[in-house]
């Protein structure tokens, strides 16, 4: 490593044993730290120095830790997944902060993400969303022809943008009414853009969103705290589509 | 019933009605700029204009009017209420990206504006606020023929600064509310994508501004002395 230089940061992290559990901030140091590190990282050398003090180690979630599972998940600084421009907390590094910083780590907060523990939530009520539509119905046999349904290049990217959506649940963490529009929108349009999604787009659309009501996401007010939240860019046009396919639903 | 009951339908129902009024509202700015003469007779001829259409209409379009407004309250109370409920604790450090002082206060300057709009309907429509100067009771000459002196009325209210204030403060409201409820109509609506949304933003708010700098310079200038009765 070229340079030697660490930083010796102060933790604000949210505790939490279980979901009924009140909860509280605890205040840590981690030390050591190089520009280099990142920010899981980090917290993987103050949990280190937990254990050895026979502390609990702070829990989190994480997994791929390069930014395409969409596990990782904290808000850092009021900012789900650290505020970078399209950044999970994985893919967030140390360089970004600078000696002596105090940093806040919270979890998701969504009244639909109940805390299981520290930092990780249950983030259940996405994947319902998902089992309420995000399918096609299709008959399967022999495996089709590769172009045997044409579909123009743009169409394609613009359901690769929406199909994008890793599912974290950032958007709903910045949402100030806890939406999971942006999530719901982008699950809806990826499907809604391609012919083999249409058959069932109506249904879709309703299910898919009367689901994401009785899980308790709140509604959209167009504050688009989703799209700066987005690790993935995922645009609010996407909500607008939505909005779109269920008027479409109403009318037909 | 979707329209009333889903997530998506009562934000169409905000957006219709919300939308609605905003066209009234730039109507009834381009009637009330009458008072600045460009209309032969003034606003007097314009209220008068307004009078002699037939009854039904009248009724029914004020009746149209209270129903917007009715369920643009209903629903705007309800999702509020639910999106309070959305995010249960918030984060010990507030950090907003996009949402802006518009968007996050929308139930408190809609609030704003209708208790202005009681206010302003028992001023100039039901004239109970300034019997004296209410014009159904003054009437003048015009045309041949005596109408109600609304210009007398308008003039005698803004000429009290408290009256003016109240006016110009609301026009605050309407602009802090419209800057972010015209742009959030066609989101809603689902007639914006990624390259028309933020334009439509910036639409909005102009829109928004011009409303707010037509409907103040009313009581403003009055107040100020340039608009004479
Ligand atoms: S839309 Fe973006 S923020 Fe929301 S779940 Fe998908 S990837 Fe995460
Ligand atoms: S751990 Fe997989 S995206 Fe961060």
């Amino acid at each position: 490593m070229s340079d030697h230089k660490t930083m010796t940061l102060t933790l604000i992290v949210w505790r939490q044993k279980k979901a009924n559990d009140p909860g509280k901030f605890e205040t840590y140091t981690a030390k050591n730290i190089t520009e280099h590190h990142s920010f899981l990282e980090m917290l993987d050398c103050v949990n280190e120095d937990l254990i050895h003090t026979g502390k609990d180690p702070i829990v989190f979630d994480h997994d791929c830790r390069e930014g395409i599972c969409g596990m990782c998940s904290q808000v850092i600084n009021g900012a789900p997944h650290g505020g970078q421009d399209r950044t999970t907390v994985c893919q967030l590094h140390m360089r970004k902060f600078k000696d002596g910083d105090t940093i806040y780590i919270e979890p998701w907060r969504a009244r639909a993400f109940p805390i299981i523990r520290d930092l990780i939530v249950d983030r259940s009520a996405l994947d319902k969303i998902i089992q309420a539509g995000g399918y096609t119905s299709c008959h399967t046999g022999g495996v089709a022809d590769g172009n045997a349904i044409l579909i123009p290049k743009p169409v394609a990217d613009e359901a690769m943008d929406a199909a994008e959506c890793v599912g974290c649940g950032a958007c709903v963490a910045g949402c100030p009414n806890g939406s999971a529009m942006l999530f719901t929108g982008a699950k809806v349009s990826q499907l809604a853009i391609l012919p083999q999604g249409k058959g069932e787009a109506a249904t879709r659309v309703k299910n898919m969103t009367n689901t994401m009501t009785e899980c308790g996401f709140g509604n959209c007010s167009n504050h688009y705290e989703c799209m700066a939240a987005c690790p993935k860019g995922i645009n609010v046009k996407f909500i607008a589509r939505m909005n779109r396919e269920f008027i479409k639903a109403l009318i037909v | 019933m979707q329209l009333t009951s889903s997530s998506i339908g009562r934000k169409i129902l905000m957006a219709i009605t919300g939308q609605a009024m905003v066209l009234f509202a730039v109507v009834h700015l381009l009637g009330n700029s009458s008072i600045f003469g460009w209309l032969n007779g003034g606003i007097n001829a314009y209220a008068e204009h307004l009078h002699s259409m037939p009854l039904p209409i009248i009724i029914g379009f004020r009746l149209a009017l209270l129903a917007m407004v009715c369920v643009h309250i209903w629903f705007g109370i309800q999702l509020t209420i639910e999106n309070r409920g959305g995010r249960p604790q918030q984060y010990a450090v507030k950090s907003t990206q996009k949402a802006t002082f518009a968007s996050e206060n929308m139930i408190w300057t809609g609030s704003l504006l209708a208790l202005f709009l009681v206010y302003h309907l028992a001023h100039f429509t039901f004239q109970v606020v300034n019997p004296e100067t209410a014009a159904l009771k003054n009437l003048v000459p015009l045309h041949n023929e005596m109408v109600p002196n609304v210009l007398g009325m308008v003039v005698a209210g803004f000429k009290n600064f408290f009256v003016s204030f109240i006016y110009a403060g609301a026009m605050v409201a309407l602009f802090l509310h419209l800057s972010h409820g015209i742009q959030s109509f066609f989101q809603t609506m689902g007639w914006s994508c990624d390259k028309s949304q933020p334009i439509l933003v910036k639409l909005g708010t102009l829109v928004a501004l011009g409303l707010f700098l037509g409907y103040a310079t009313i009581p403003l200038t009055i107040f100020a002395g340039i608009l004479k009765g």
